[in-house]
């Protein structure tokens, strides 16, 4: 049932369906004037920047805007793509720019933490009536537990907290919420929560399950009830993932030693070590969160602790997969909520910090039918507005969306009936609804 | 225990009447037939009579006392409170029960929170009422309900209040809808009082109820995040008043009424509301009551009245309609026309098994404990305590370590445990927001997690229910009452000693497991 809802998503049957029943098509509706779209991405590899990086200091350095605006992070680097310059303080990453390509003309004007995290992995604008999806949840339906996914990891991962400043899923319901890895990879063993326990050996993990069954009365009082029986069926999984084959692919100690050091011996390397390997699992959305880029106070000590393990963690993790032909399957983007003022603020009690900045910022994609070696868009000399082709969240998820062969007007399910469709149109949308063609 | 059984096996073997009746197989039920002891549960019985439906036995002392601390103080029972019940001999000590659990504490702190879903409570997004606010709008519930305050009050404050946020709490109920456009209010009083959803209805009912709320003005003051919600005459009056001034406006039942310039419209709505010439105030009261004791709504769902969608015992739901207003719309009236009745009480084992069975409430539902219970349950019985955390840096999220999570006033207040267990997010106050479908998941981090495993490793109360001197026998049976609220059966306890003495003699490895086993049980994770 669900394979052939799968196949028909695929296919673009559901899609074409679909426009034959909306009076509302080519009323300039960008997405439903392409064709019908053919998946090139199996899986998303989102690196998320969570409290928001500085766009001057990353991926749209302004040498020329001076002192006030670049502190003593003045002297950009070239890349391998003609014409790219990128942060001084990302080496690995400017000998990947064939990889990836750079926008740097996001906006959404929003400058508060949740409302502008809700905007960039909803693609909505904040304040209707529903609470979106973000889109790990979505993939999660559509390409998950909606289209026949079996695997035993969820399809929705993240190492390693949630952001918890919205609800993830937002009206799909918790089924589709994040599996939250907790734990840190970097240590030895990756605790996951409830897949690794040290301590425990495996006999007696088999000893005490036993244990279980012998003692399960009100289970057999209630023999073939259904809720039990789905009670019974997790356990199965469970045991699965905490005794079979499943659960190894947290076990990061299968790499080689040279693969572990090439991603970084830190969290976030480690993170995308074993975002790698879920991706090899079939796994269909895997977030990174990456913590520590609100830097209202002391940003540039905090560029030079956290950039170089972004550079070769994110480096690692792009090499990594291009070697091992995965990167035309799967793609990779990075960004914050937004960016951040591009005047450094010196006074106290700053001292020398950037605040809030949703005007104007950056992304970077790779990946999964995204081309490497291009730039999209253009901020202004300063970094302060957005000078050339704005690219709203809504563009950049569509994208996204359109290269896993999911069709724009997938409705989605909602507890309140209403008809909601995956790509926001008319005054749900903001900006014109662009596809990023230039880079697909 | 065992020769109780076979003393009521051969009673009942021998006695008249029983034709037909197994006998009791389970420390679940009793062996007495099920009869009608209430009016509810003559209305109950009837129609399974006309269903053909047979209704299950009466749930045993065990299974009641656990069920009803869960559902009435979202509390697990301590294992002196299983074990003072089970061997209480008063023929009425089930009625008593009822009565001192409506006036404990944490009856107010479990309400409190079922009602702060639904009035969504919370600081962060999309609600964004902000920490003190919360605070104050949390505790104003509370209070409200702890004074069994009656319900008709209740709404009627928090839809006619004016006043600051912090000062006048009940004005946060307006603060908690997102877009603050008087349709939105509107669908919003609508889902929480009348248990309907409006977005539903035809554009005009709708502009027709939003009008009541078009004219709520909202203005800061110098305080940090302090907000006034008050009556805005000022602002432009729909439908638009004719000559004289006055306006005529449409209740959602379409009879009409006129308004003055100075009159503020939710008054007359609230009016309107509580009147006892409207069906749907006391409904929508009641049968959310019904779902939230019993499971599943009379109607179904609990918060989607609508014509087509008829209750499955009509006769039912009319009857506590009216008990409500007979008793001037007393909350714990109702509580104990349910709770009291042989319905609530029967076993959750099925004489008769089908959707329709479960929809006419032949038998107990099995459902899983609410993620903030199923946590308290588990630092209760382990005698450890939950870490939690909040995204805003606020001293208002200041939370104590011994906090309770049924008591926790801000839906944005997170832990893992509450993440993982399904509570609900609070965007939208629908009832189906919180999650009753276990996830693998779910099961993963109760087996395995190190976060359970330090509980029952570290844990005070466990580890001295687990070193307790003594036979083996008491300390399996402390941890059955601790755990499960009742004396384990004989085969259990046979079962338990020989896990600990094959462990050899790692007691307390033993001890841990077992604890392990009862917390893993589905006779732990459900209410049943």
């Amino acid at each position: 049932m669900s394979i052939t809802r799968r196949h028909l998503i695929r296919s673009g049957m559901l899609g074409a369906a679909g426009l034959l029943l909306a009076p509302r098509a080519g009323a300039g509706r960008a997405w439903a004037a392409a064709p019908a779209p053919k998946a090139r991405a199996k899986s998303i590899i989102q690196v998320w920047l969570w409290g928001g990086p500085s766009h001057l200091d990353t991926f749209d350095p302004k040498p020329a805007a001076g002192y006030n605006y670049c502190g003593p992070l003045d002297k950009p680097i070239p890349t391998n793509a003609d014409g790219i310059v990128i942060g001084e303080l990302l080496p690995l990453l400017a000998k990947q720019a064939d990889k990836y390509s750079l926008i740097r003309s996001m906006t959404h004007g929003i400058n508060a933490h949740e409302t502008a995290a809700y905007s960039v992995q909803t693609g909505r604008k904040p304040g209707g009536r529903l609470v979106y999806p973000g889109m790990g949840a979505v993939v999660s339906l559509l390409e998950g537990y909606g289209a026949g996914y079996t695997g035993l990891i969820p399809p929705y991962v993240v190492l390693t907290e949630v952001q918890g400043r919205f609800s993830e899923s937002g009206f799909l319901g918790p089924r589709y919420a994040p599996f939250a890895t907790a734990g840190d990879p970097q240590q030895n063993p990756f605790v996951v929560q409830g897949v690794i326990t040290p301590g425990i050996s495996d006999q007696r993990q088999r000893d005490r399950r036993a244990l279980l069954h012998q003692l399960d009365t009100l289970g057999t009082a209630l023999k073939g009830q259904a809720t039990l029986e789905a009670f019974a069926q997790g356990e199965d999984q469970a045991y699965e993932l905490i005794l079979g084959e499943s659960g190894k692919v947290f076990d990061l100690s299968q790499e080689k030693d040279e693969v572990r050091e090439r991603y970084g011996r830190n969290t976030f390397g480690q993170s995308c070590l074993a975002a790698r390997r879920l991706v090899e699992r079939g796994v269909p959305y895997i977030t990174i969160n990456f913590k520590g880029w609100d830097t209202h106070k002391q940003h540039f000590q905090a560029m030079r602790q956290r950039l170089p393990q972004l550079d070769k963690g994110l480096a690692g993790l792009l090499q990594d997969l291009s070697d091992r032909g995965l990167l035309d399957s799967t793609i990779v983007w990075c960004c914050g909520e937004f960016g951040r003022t591009p005047k450094v603020l010196w006074e106290p009690p700053w001292n020398g910090g950037r605040g809030h900045w949703g005007p104007v910022f950056s992304a970077l994609v790779a990946g999964g039918g995204f081309k490497g070696g291009h730039v999209v868009g253009a901020s202004d000399g300063k970094g302060e507005e957005v000078k050339d082709r704005p690219v709203y969240p809504a563009d950049l998820i569509g994208s996204m969306y359109e290269l896993l062969g999911l069709d724009p007007d997938t409705k989605l399910p909602n507890p309140e009936g209403l008809d909601v469709r995956l790509t926001p149109s008319g005054d749900e949308r903001q900006g014109r609804g662009e596809r990023l063609a230039e880079i697909m | 225990m065992r020769a109780f059984f076979i003393a009521l096996v051969v009673l009942l073997s021998t006695g008249p009447g029983t034709a037909g009746q197994q006998p009791a197989r389970s420390p679940f039920e009793t062996a007495s037939a099920p009869a009608a002891r209430t009016r509810l549960d003559e209305l109950v019985f009837a129609r399974l009579k006309r269903l053909g439906l047979q209704p299950a036995r009466p749930s045993s002392d065990a299974v009641f006392v656990r069920r009803v601390f869960l559902d009435v103080i979202g509390t697990l029972p301590t294992a002196d409170e299983a074990r003072a019940f089970i061997e209480d001999p008063s023929p009425t000590k089930r009625s008593a029960l009822v009565d001192r659990l409506l006036e404990r504490e944490e009856f107010a702190d479990y309400w409190a929170m079922k009602w702060g879903d639904v009035l969504r409570v919370k600081s962060e997004f999309p609600i964004n009422l902000w920490p003190n606010a919360v605070q104050a709008y949390h505790h104003w519930i509370r209070t409200s309900l702890r004074n069994n305050v009656p319900f008709d009050r209740f709404a009627r404050e928090l839809l006619t209040a004016s006043g600051s946020n912090f000062r006048v709490p009940q004005v946060n109920f307006y603060r908690t809808v997102q877009s603050r456009e008087p349709t939105s209010i509107a669908t919003n009083v609508a889902l929480i009082f009348m248990g309907t959803r409006a977005e539903a209805w035809p554009a005009d009912r709708q502009a027709a109820m939003a009008a009541f709320f078009s004219q709520i003005g909202y203005k800061a003051t110098g305080e940090w995040k302090e907000e006034i919600v008050f009556f805005d005459p000022d602002k432009a009056a729909s439908p638009a008043p004719t000559v004289a001034g006055s306006r005529v406006a449409i209740l959602p039942d379409s009879t009409s009424i006129r308004l003055s310039p100075a009159d503020d419209p939710r008054e007359a709505f609230a009016a309107w509301l509580v009147s006892p010439r409207n069906a749907w105030f006391a409904r929508a009261a009641v049968n959310r009551v019904w779902f939230w004791l019993m499971g599943r709504g009379i109607v179904h769902e609990a918060d989607d009245i609508r014509p087509d969608n008829p209750p499955a015992n009509p006769d039912l739901l009319a009857y506590l309609e009216r008990e409500f207003r007979a008793a001037r719309f007393d909350l714990k009236h109702v509580y104990r026309l349910i709770l009291n009745s042989g319905t609530y009480q029967l076993s959750s084992i099925p004489a008769t098994s089908s959707a329709e069975a479960e929809a006419n409430f032949a038998y107990a539902l099995v459902r899983p404990l609410d993620a903030e219970v199923l946590v308290d349950a588990v630092c209760q019985i382990t005698g450890t305590t939950e870490q939690y955390s909040s995204a805003i840096p606020e001293p208002f999220t200041y939370i104590p370590p011994d906090q309770r999570s049924i008591a926790l006033a801000d839906g944005s207040i997170r832990s893992a445990f509450l993440e993982t267990f399904g509570r609900p997010p609070r965007d939208t106050g629908l009832l189906s927001e919180r999650n009753s479908r276990p996830s693998a998941f779910q099961r993963l981090y109760l087996l395995n997690s190190s976060d359970i495993q330090r509980k029952l490793q570290q844990g005070p109360k466990i580890q001295a229910l687990i070193q307790a001197r003594g036979d083996i026998r008491d300390v399996v049976t402390g941890l059955y009452l601790a755990i499960l609220s009742r004396f384990p059966n004989e085969d259990e306890l046979k079962t338990a000693a020989s896990y600990a003495q094959s462990a050899g003699g790692n007691r307390r490895q033993a001890g841990q497991d077992l604890a392990w086993a009862l917390i893993n049980s589905a006779e732990f994770r459900f209410r049943h």
